[in-house]
């Protein structure tokens, strides 16, 4: 039953006070190209731990930042979230005064002109809606789940509410409106505990008292974990475990990254680096992604495979990336897809809406068809150790379990891995379902449960 | 400001709050970057804002805005106080809070040369000098260069009677150099990695930093890697320089007395920790030599770590951490002292921005120097066999601070007292109260340097927050070395 909030910030950007805005940013802005990105954002968020709610917030917050560019090429940008016409004048005069201490840059690209963007539909009420009390609510039903078990929870329990614009000078307008919702469960035993995550724009699609109970058992099951020695061990990865691996390969896949050849795809673009059974594309249509499908510069963010069959087939580009690339390795064939970060900037682009192909089989069946080896419920700081070779550090949490006969058999205490991740998905023999999937390393995406023989864990920790 | 915080702490108490605090912070943020000869990015960013925080019947509310109208801050406070009311529902222990005086202060955290005053085609020429130099070097497969300036002005208000405004410059610069040689790429940052060295200070830092007189130095370190030895796997004895042993701290030392982790409050994200309340004076973390405080008081240096007062409104304080090697001391706030019979808070509650509440946070965490004269050449001279280690590269802790693992940039291989060979891809790895009692040497005082490290990351949602850590080159016995690149 939901408890209206009269209190609540209202969203404070729509396209009509977005254009009002702009035309303001307009009046103030010289002979100067002029770009516009407004952001607005309501978030609140109710924090437990010790099965008591031991922190509650709310935030509105909306940001005005204003690109200037001269004909020259030279570019800066300036924010504020004063949004009044005085505040509106200050922020164009500072990119203005910006700008003209560049240095002229004859790379640079025109402001880009109207686009056509198909929407995605992102907004739902009904968790925009969401109320401090609503959000208890859930709580106590999270909070009721441990004390069934004698156990500690700790968590949150979140929505959101965003929209973004973009406008500027030569005609481009992009618009975008967002919810989301969030849980996040931790359930503690003595010894052992359990995890469960889940974000959708739409909260009808999460189920946080399932999740709980999950995170439940599996802290019941990792009870009194036991040590093994660290080794090379079959490994099933649960979809939050492998996400916040895969979250470390992407910015490699920027046309940029491998210009400036600090990608591990550095002279490997186009040929076969992993597995048969690996295929990976950005979708920010697919009916499980978030976010807008459009980039930085407002440009539509296209359908890109990254990975094809294990064969590195795609980069993503920025528009002045794609022209850079055309220029200097035309064998790419690039083109503008859509996954510039707002300009300027060093970095480029990336892709950010990961979608990878999964196979037919569930977390149970892949359990059950494992001989001997490590269920691994979610991954904990992870860092790059090697950026070429790819080989990434991290803990295992919250539910590491040995596997023997296709069974869960125990609690094992958590591992260090330091583990290649090319070497890795070279490895993979079992892929699940894919599905929308959450973690802490990294953004959501829709990623499979997978298999993986021969996952190196280095060492042993002391739970 | 203080218009916007008594509209805000009015509303608050009006409603009802048995106790609240308000932030009204205004800040202004500027940043540069250059990359391979161009400018990467230029950005000038400002934010104002207030952050209401309030209790009702020993439950926490909190809500932030930006719309600065006195109706929007009015509508605010009643927001926190609404939330407030959800949170009693699942409340098992109210809060109570230690006490506190009442303070009126207003303090200017030390700047010599406004930043902001520097025109910003100055820290361009900066930049790409130093970009030049880096790229003079054949070898250099891409260089990059930053500056970071912050202006944070905080006005503190509180229903107990604290009025607290301080002003905060925060100032940062350094550099990469990047080697990319077919097969791996390999990279030399200076004066820290990560954005270089910051501290609580205006552009006399970078004066300081003497950036371009090391790019040179700096580049050609970046290319012998990429021809140097493999750093091998065994055990044996590291040298960590300063700014790695500053992290080794902020990881292994500073998360895990923060009370909230160990009192399960962070145990969903940032995790809990391995100082449970019977280790406080019971657990020997480190050997004799292991001096650690958590020192706010600017007589501890200009660290991103120094303040006067905490965003509770509790003066900065010094607190030993670990004496002579035995554990003494977390750090907390008001409610977490309350929490553990403490009669005060020892003022480490932090907030990234007027839109976060305030958290455990580090202040400055540091290892106090060795008593007795001694430099790293010292050190390196009294060491007959092990790797001196420099500038981190990675770094993972569990969650609970067990085991770690550290990368550096360089390695330098010690026989016999002596530097022999370069080293690539050093790392080392152990848990954290072997590791700090297994350490024999630090050096002493004109050796220690007090680093900034301004991207620590805690909370949900999740709030960045720049930290200090005073450091002086320390050796280590019977370490793991090399277990990264294991195969």
């Amino acid at each position: 039953m939901p408890h209206p909030d009269p209190t609540a910030p209202a969203l404070s950007l729509d396209e009509t006070r977005a254009r009002a805005i702009f035309a303001m940013v307009c009046d103030a802005n010289g002979d100067h190209a002029v770009e516009v990105t407004l952001a607005a954002t309501v978030s609140e968020l109710t924090r437990f731990a010790n099965n008591t709610i031991h922190q509650n917030v709310a935030e509105e917050h909306v940001s005005l930042s204003v690109r200037t560019q001269t004909a020259d090429g030279r570019t800066a940008r300036a924010t504020t979230n004063r949004l009044d016409p005085e505040g509106v004048r200050a922020v164009v005069a500072r990119a203005g005064e910006l700008t003209r201490l560049q240095h002229p840059d004859p790379e640079a690209l025109p402001m880009a002109g109207p686009q056509t963007i198909v929407p995605v539909t992102r907004f739902f009420p009904a968790t925009a809606a969401l109320s401090p009390a609503d959000r208890a609510a859930v709580v106590g039903d999270i909070v009721s789940e441990a004390d069934r078990h004698g156990f500690t929870t700790a968590g949150v329990v979140a929505n959101q509410q965003g929209a973004l614009a973009i406008l500027n000078s030569n005609g481009l307008e992009a618009f975008h409106r967002e919810t989301s919702a969030e849980y996040s469960i931790t359930m503690l035993a003595i010894d052992s505990s359990g995890w469960a995550k889940g974000n959708a724009p739409d909260l009808s699609r999460l189920a946080p008292v399932a999740a709980a109970r999950r995170a439940a058992e599996k802290a019941r099951l990792s009870a009194a974990p036991v040590e093994i020695p660290p080794g090379r061990y079959t490994v099933i990865l649960e979809p939050a475990a492998v996400l916040d691996l895969m979250g470390f390969l992407f910015y490699d896949f920027g046309g940029l990254s491998v210009l400036d050849q600090r990608s591990f795809l550095t002279g490997r673009t186009g040929t076969k680096l992993f597995g048969d059974n690996i295929t990976i594309r950005d979708d920010v249509a697919h009916p499980l992604q978030s976010g807008a499908p459009f980039d930085g510069e407002g440009i539509p963010r296209q359908a890109t495979t990254l990975v094809e069959a294990g064969t590195v087939r795609h980069l993503v580009y920025a528009r002045q990336t794609a022209v850079r690339m055309q220029r200097e390795q035309p064998a790419m064939q690039a083109a503008p897809t859509g996954h510039g970060f707002p300009l300027p900037n060093e970095y480029g682009e990336a892709p950010a809406n990961i979608v990878m192909q999964g196979g037919t089989n569930s977390l149970d069946a892949m359990i059950a068809d494992t001989e001997r080896g490590i269920l691994v419920t979610r991954l904990w700081y992870i860092r790059e150790v090697d950026p070429f070779k790819k080989i990434l550090t991290g803990m295992t949490r919250d539910g590491t379990f040995l596997i023997e006969d296709g069974k869960l058999q125990r609690g094992v205490r958590n591992f260090r891995f330091n583990q290649s991740m090319v070497e890795m998905l070279n490895q993979v023999d079992q892929l699940g379902v894919s599905e929308r999937s959450s973690g802490e390393e990294s953004f959501d995406m829709v990623v499979p449960p997978m298999r993986v023989h021969g996952f190196q864990f280095t060492e042993v920790t002391r739970f | 400001m203080r218009q916007l915080g008594g509209w805000a702490l009015d509303s608050a108490v009006g409603g009802g709050a048995s106790y609240a605090d308000v932030r009204v912070l205004g800040e202004r943020h500027r940043s540069l970057s250059t990359k391979n000869g161009k400018v990467g990015h230029v950005g000038d960013e400002e934010s104002l804002g207030v952050g209401i925080r309030v209790l009702l019947d020993g439950a926490w509310g909190f809500a932030a805005t930006d719309r600065l109208d006195r109706a929007a801050i009015e509508q605010t406070a009643a927001h926190a106080l609404a939330i407030a009311r959800a949170s009693r529902h699942v409340c098992r222990t109210p809060v109570v809070l230690a006490p506190e005086a009442a303070h009126q202060a207003v303090w200017h955290g030390p700047c010599e040369v406004d930043p902001f005053t520097i025109p910003v085609d100055e820290n361009i020429s900066l930049l790409l000098e130093v970009d030049a130099a880096l790229r003079g070097v054949a070898g250099v497969t891409l260089a990059e260069a930053d500056l970071d300036f912050r202006r944070q002005h905080q006005v503190f208000l509180s229903s107990q009677g604290s009025d607290i405004e301080q002003v905060r410059h925060l100032s940062g610069g350094g550099y990469a150099a990047l080697c990319f040689a077919g097969n791996e790429i390999q990279k030399r940052s200076y004066p820290n990695s990560f954005g270089g060295q910051f501290q609580l200070a205006g552009y006399e830092l970078i004066d300081r930093l003497q950036l371009l007189e090391n790019a040179g130095r700096v580049a050609e370190e970046a290319v012998a890697l990429s021809r140097a030895a493999q750093c091998p796997r065994q055990v044996g004895t590291i040298i960590l320089d300063s700014s790695q042993l500053g992290l080794q701290i902020h990881e292994s030392i500073g998360h895990p007395i923060e009370l909230d982790r160990v009192l399960g409050m962070e145990a969903n994200f940032a995790g809990t920790s391995f100082l449970t309340l019977d280790k406080l004076r019971h657990l020997r973390y480190g050997s004799e030599l292991v001096n650690v405080v958590a020192d706010a008081r600017l007589q501890h240096g200009p660290g991103l770590g120094t303040l006067a007062f905490d965003d509770e409104g509790v003066p900065a304080q010094c607190t030993d951490i670990i004496r002579a090697g035995e554990f003494v001391g977390y750090i907390h706030s008001r409610e977490t002292a309350a929490m553990v019979g403490d009669m005060r808070s020892n003022g480490c509650m932090r907030a990234e921005s007027w839109n976060r509440i305030p958290l455990i946070r580090m202040t400055n965490i540091s290892i106090l120097p060795g008593p007795q004269s001694l430099s790293p050449e010292d050190l390196i001279a009294d060491t007959d066999d092990g790797i001196y280690m420099e500038t981190n590269r990675s770094w993972s802790i569990d969650d609970k601070r067990f085991n770690f693992q550290f990368g550096c940039e360089l390695g330098w291989e010690i026989k016999h007292g002596k530097r022999t060979r370069m080293l690539k891809n050093p790392s080392y790895s152990g848990i954290t109260t072997e590791f700090w009692n297994s350490m024999d040497a630090i050096c002493s005082r004109p050796h220690w340097t007090l680093w900034g490290t301004p991207n620590c990351g805690k909370g949900q949602p999740q709030q960045t927050m720049g930290t200090g850590h005073g450091a002086a080159p320390a050796r280590f016995r019977n370490v793991r070395i090399g277990t990264a690149y294991q195969s």
